[in-house]
């Protein structure tokens, strides 16, 4: 490792708050990308479960 | 294989759905290593830069996300200038994924560039050239969420937000060059494929691994959302009643 210490990872001379903010934002919007994309998805899912659920409600009462 | 049958292959958003599914976690596996082992190699084992300390390492995230921003606004108006001129449903519910994923990286780009700016320039904020395009790079993402929002028709939708993508496209060398046509406080490109680059190996070389790192995070999130977006243009069919509810219904 480049730093003698943890103490100093976490405080790289001063600029520490500068790059740990940025890598902390950078996790929590990459991270909510992947979150939305899933939501997105089950969203969907279930709306088609539901149309498909209908049809067959559909099908089952005209018999 | 002929190009046209290609061209149908590519075009079907079934084929991709199933072609896409083999590549998600190829993709996934690979851009989190890249991004992950890329991030601690140059936030713990780099030394520091001789200027500028430590607060360079905020590169190692700052220029893969500028970059893939800027290359997924290629990607998007490339996709809407297929969806115009063939009429590919596929490159228009591309075109729809894109926009919020690139808003995302544009705004993750100017928000580690501002906080870069304040130790090393002394400033969070310049209206230069390269900074105030990458700015109109973030509105460009957003007007096309809202101008896909604006619209009922999902055609008539799909069509404006590709003119706008394309138009938007001249933006695009306008960011790549400012740094050269205009007066800037930010620094020219450091790496160059042409010839040689002014930023040393040790620093260069986990740069090149966050950096493809985010080229795949972001086709692993492209597909994420196509997929997401073809289930639900796509809801009233077989295929996919199949594949939501199980084969055996």
């Amino acid at each position: 490792m480049y730093f003698d210490t943890f103490s100093e990872l976490l405080n790289m001379s001063g600029h520490g708050s500068y790059v740990w903010f940025s890598y902390g934002v950078s996790v929590v919007v990459l991270g909510s990308l992947i979150f939305v994309a899933r939501r997105r998805r089950k969203q969907t899912e279930q709306h088609i479960r539901a149309i498909v659920r209908r049809k067959q409600e559909s099908s089952s009462t005209i018999k | 294989m002929s190009i046209s049958s290609t061209f149908h292959k590519w075009g079907s958003p079934r084929w991709f759905y199933q072609f896409s599914g083999r590549l998600l976690p190829w993709l996934a596996g690979l851009s989190l290593l890249l991004l992950l082992g890329g991030c601690i190699w140059g936030l713990a084992f780099v030394p520091a830069d001789y200027k500028q300390g430590n607060s360079f390492r905020i590169i190692y995230i700052h220029v893969p996300a500028s970059a893939v921003a800027m290359g997924a606004y290629v990607t998007m108006a490339v996709a809407g200038a297929i969806h115009l001129i063939w009429r590919m449903k596929l490159a228009a519910m591309v075109m729809k994924a894109i926009a919020p994923i690139g808003a995302s990286l544009t705004f993750l780009a100017l928000l580690t560039g501002a906080v870069w700016g304040k130790p090393t320039w002394g400033t969070w904020w310049v209206w230069d050239a390269r900074i105030t395009s990458v700015l109109i790079l973030f509105f460009l993402y957003l007007g096309i969420i809202a101008l896909h929002q604006a619209f009922e028709n999902r055609d008539a939708a799909a069509k404006a937000c590709a003119v706008l993508a394309i138009v938007g496209a001249v933006n695009i060398p306008i960011i790549y060059w400012s740094v050269e046509w205009w007066y800037s406080l930010h620094q020219p490109a450091s790496i160059s494929f042409t010839g040689e680059s002014t930023i040393h190996p040790t620093m260069l070389r986990p740069l090149m691994a966050t950096l493809s790192g985010m080229y795949l995070f972001f086709a692993w999130v492209l597909l994420l959302f196509t997929r997401a977006e073809i289930l639900d243009r796509e809801r009233n069919t077989r295929w996919v009643q199949d594949i939501v509810c199980g084969e055996a219904r």
